[in-house]
């Protein structure tokens, strides 16, 4: 496979240029390519905002659907075909403001799901309001006198809800980009991998330059970083803030579709099952 | 009207008067009775009055009645509600010890079985509803061997409990035999040939049972009284049928995941009430743009919000019509009985995956919590077929065809992608902001009505059609309003009654054009049923016959309405 693969002819990508997207845009497609994965073995899933627009701008299945909700049907993709590569994609207002329920709830079921959240701390979709993980002091069109609310830290609270994967990247840094998300997607069970990105257009304090100068790689690369402590440790500090894997359980905990009724005998999909008619049919007699 | 008795079972939350309704209900339908049961309950755990009644007849019937014959009252402090549906002929059954004065002075004949006494003695209070339950069982007449089989069915794997209950069953079932021997009862109903074994089935079994004879392979809800009924149900039987069952941070999240699921190639279902179903508006919208087939149980209860959590009402019916943003086709079905559940949840799933819509299960706290009798629910209509195509490259999901419905390909089926917006689109299923193809479309989407309409149920009717009275009615009310009309003998009238709302069938116009007087009975407070048969006929009601109490109609108050009504000269 070749990040090629991936590309959609003709595509009217709608960013601003420069924006952080087209970073990471093209890192998952390497990142696809090289676990040797076809678009038809990928479902993208999205909700609504600029992030969650990335499915259209690549060859994969696709469900795009509503501000927020991203992370629940792709949980209802990968249960009905464990099969599939699931990756649900948003920025931060898409999966920490409108779909923060879902989150917390999605690591909780562990389902075997990547997910990406393109972090450029506005809302770009809408115009440059705040979103969730607006730093204290920015100040929007809506938040006049800068934003008041503390920023939600996704990677503490990820680790305290016990996400199995919690990384963080940044677009500027492709490589190291490219290689945490191929680890999110070979991770058995749910990825968090918060990506921060600026947004050149609404977002004037993190900038790249800001980005660079507030962040550093975590040196090693382990292939296992399983003490969540210390990652929790990670999750809270900064400026400067670690880049990289920040916890990946070790051990072999079982995803939610592990532990569906629906795969205890079979791991087929459920679009080749049919009604189990006999059995319906016994349990009916049994009412008598 | 045949030969009947009804039976009305009071006891606190957590006292067990569930135990014995399913225990007695079981026991009376092999002992060659026809029998229905329905109950009413309070929204708490433990306490309170509760109420079950279990209909006792020489035919199949299967409505609830205010009259009782025979009042089992567990506990004490019985409410109005029962209260004023006692009459002069009322025999009432209970325990001094624990009914203390409540019955002191009151008219109506008391005998008595000292059931708390009987319970101390069988080894715990708790088991005086298994008393009660042998008790009964002499008196119509059931051989104890029968509750004995049931009562090892349901405490057989712990032994000491069913000891205890056993001793207590065997000791009430004594007592009511020796009242029988007296004479205190004069309760005589022929009965079937031995042999008779009905199908005893309450509403949420007939809800799951349908959807899973329909594919429903994948369950997902927010728990909510009384949709979540049915979550139980598949969340108990999901091994046994091997389906996916997940309980959701919300309903939002329910219904979204039941979309994924759908576009996966799953045959998903939520299932709500009312509060959850105006939670999932959005997810509805979604599928609609998207044409993702999908299925909600929307189990009604009175609102508006909280409302009354345990009790029955008909006034989602709106809601489920007009829910979700934008214009898009939907099916709205509202079962009358067991059997219409289980037949509509069955079909809901292949409408659902053949039309690619929202299609509704419109029932309500009764006919969910009502048990039914079905000398048979046949299954022999084997025939299932998935909807969806294997997908080839350059496979475009939105694809133009005559009727309106493209091809569905789901993920992993095929060699083509699936792409799914929910942004109008093009065929293929990118972002489209051209006006064109926006209406095209939109009409595309549309258009699927008018074949939903051409295959909707057309009602039932029953009575005379050419009569000049139409009583119309939809979903649990009407096996109700059958059994008034039967009573009401009349022959210029018909009951006409809707398993689907929504979309009407084209002959809806003509069945109400030739009455001279059209009466709509429903269970809210506006008449949502008859404002729709006006949008949709241009015929208005004469009357409305409503009821939102949060208790279902009876046939006696639904007999006394008809009468009024019919007495009241010609509607035009």
């Amino acid at each position: 496979m070749s990040p090629r693969d991936f590309d959609v002819e003709h595509a009217d990508v709608s960013w601003c240029p420069g924006c952080g997207n087209f970073q990471i845009l093209s890192v998952l497609k390497e990142a696809l390519a090289e676990l040797g994965l076809s678009p038809r073995e990928v479902v993208l899933v999205s909700g609504i905002g600029q992030a969650a627009k990335t499915p259209h701008f690549m060859q994969g299945h696709i469900i795009q659907g509503l501000h927020g909700r991203g992370l629940p049907v792709a949980t209802g993709v990968k249960a009905a075909n464990p099969g599939m590569t699931v990756l649900a994609i948003g920025g931060d207002g898409d999966m920490y403001g409108e779909g923060g329920n879902h989150l917390v709830h999605t690591i909780r079921r562990n389902p075997d799901i990547t997910n990406l959240v393109h972090n450029n701390m506005v809302y770009g979709l809408t115009k440059g309001q705040a979103s969730p993980t607006s730093p204290i002091g920015l100040k929007t069109p809506v938040q006049v006198d800068g934003v008041f609310a503390e920023p939600l830290n996704p990677l503490a609270l990820a680790l305290s809800q016990g996400a199995s994967f919690v990384a963080r990247a940044f677009s500027g840094d492709m490589p190291g980009t490219r290689e945490i998300i191929k680890a999110a997607i070979l991770h058995r069970g749910y990825s968090l991998v918060d990506i921060f990105q600026p947004c050149v257009s609404f977002n004037k304090v993190n900038t790249y330059k800001w980005f660079k100068e507030n962040t550093y790689v975590l040196e090693d690369f382990p292939e296992t970083r399983n003490d969540r402590g210390k990652a929790m440790e990670l999750a809270l500090a900064g400026p400067p803030f670690p880049l990289g894997i920040l916890y990946r359980e070790k051990g072999d905990r079982p995803t939610f579709e592990d532990h569906l009724a629906a795969y205890r005998e079979t791991r087929e999909p459920l679009w080749r099952r049919t009604p189990p008619l006999e059995r319906i049919g016994s349990y009916i007699e049994g009412l008598r | 009207m045949g030969k009947e008795i009804s039976v009305v079972l009071c006891g606190a939350a957590g006292q067990g008067v569930q135990t014995v309704e399913s225990l007695l209900v079981k026991a009376l339908a092999r002992s060659g009775y026809h029998v229905f049961a329905t109950k009413e309950s309070m929204s708490r755990v433990r306490g309170g009055s509760n109420s079950t009644e279990i209909r006792i007849a020489d035919r199949h019937i299967e409505a609830f009645v205010d009259r009782i014959d025979l009042l089992v009252p567990l506990n004490g402090g019985l409410r109005p509600n029962i209260w004023k549906r006692l009459d002069g002929k009322t025999v009432i059954l209970g325990d001094r010890e624990e009914l203390k004065e409540e019955f002191e002075g009151h008219p109506n004949r008391f005998i008595e079985i000292p059931f708390l006494e009987i319970a101390r003695k069988a080894g715990g209070e708790v088991t005086a509803n298994s008393a009660a339950a042998g008790a009964l069982c002499a008196i119509f007449g059931v051989e104890f061997e029968l509750l004995d089989d049931l009562l090892k069915r349901r405490f057989g794997a712990k032994p000491e409990i069913l000891g205890k209950n056993h001793s207590s069953a065997t000791e009430g079932y004594n007592r009511g035999l020796a009242l029988v021997g007296s004479g205190a009862f004069g309760f005589r109903l022929p009965r079937r040939d031995p042999g008779w074994k009905p199908v005893m089935i309450d509403g949420h079994t007939a809800v799951s049972l349908g959807a899973l004879a329909g594919g429903c392979n994948f369950v997902t809800a927010y728990p909510m009284s009384p949709g979540s009924g049915v979550l139980a149900f598949m969340g108990q039987n999901a091994s046994k049928f091997d389906i996916a069952v997940e309980q959701a941070e919300d309903e939002i999240a329910a219904v979204n995941m039941a979309i994924g699921a759908w576009a996966a190639g799953a045959r998903a279902m939520a299932t709500t009430s009312g509060g959850g179903f105006a939670l999932m508006e959005e997810g509805i919208s979604l599928a609609a743009v998207t044409e993702t087939p999908l299925v909600i149980h929307l189990g009604q209860r009175p609102g508006p919000a909280t409302g009354m959590a345990t009790r029955t009402e008909q006034a989602d019916l709106e809601l489920a019509l007009y829910a979700g943003h934008g214009e898009f086709p939907r099916i709205i079905l509202s079962p009358g009985d067991a059997q219409e559940a289980f037949d509509l949840s069955r079909r809901a799933f292949d409408w659902a995956d053949r039309y690619q819509v929202p299609v509704f299960v419109l029932t309500d706290e009764y006919l969910l919590d009502s048990v039914y009798e079905r000398e048979k629910l046949p299954l022999e209509d084997g025939s299932f077929s998935h909807h969806f195509v294997e997908t080839q490259p350059g496979y475009l999901r939105y694809r133009m065809t005559e009727d309106g419905i493209s091809p569905r390909g789901v993920f992993g089926n095929g060699t083509g992608l699936v792409r799914i917006d929910s942004h109008e689109h093009d065929e293929s299923g990118h972002i489209e902001e051209d006006f064109e193809m926006r209406e095209r479309m939109q009409g595309k989407r549309m258009s699927k009505l008018d074949l939903l309409e051409r295959e909707a149920i057309p009602p039932s009717v029953h009575g005379n059609p050419d009569g000049n009275t139409v009583v119309a009615c939809w979903g649990s009310t009407g096996p109700i309003v059958k059994e008034a009309l039967d009573r009401l003998d009349r022959d210029d009238a018909a009951l006409v009654h809707f398993s689907q709302v929504y979309p009407l069938p084209p002959s809806t116009g003509r069945l109400l054009a030739g009455a001279k007087r059209l009466l709509v009975v429903e269970g809210n407070s506006t008449g949502q049923f008859a404002r729709l048969l006006r949008t949709h006929t241009g015929r208005k009601a004469d009357h409305l016959l409503l009821n939102f109490r949060g208790h279902q109609f009876s046939v006696e108050e639904i007999a006394r309405g008809l009468e009024k009504a019919l007495a009241g000269g010609e509607g035009r």
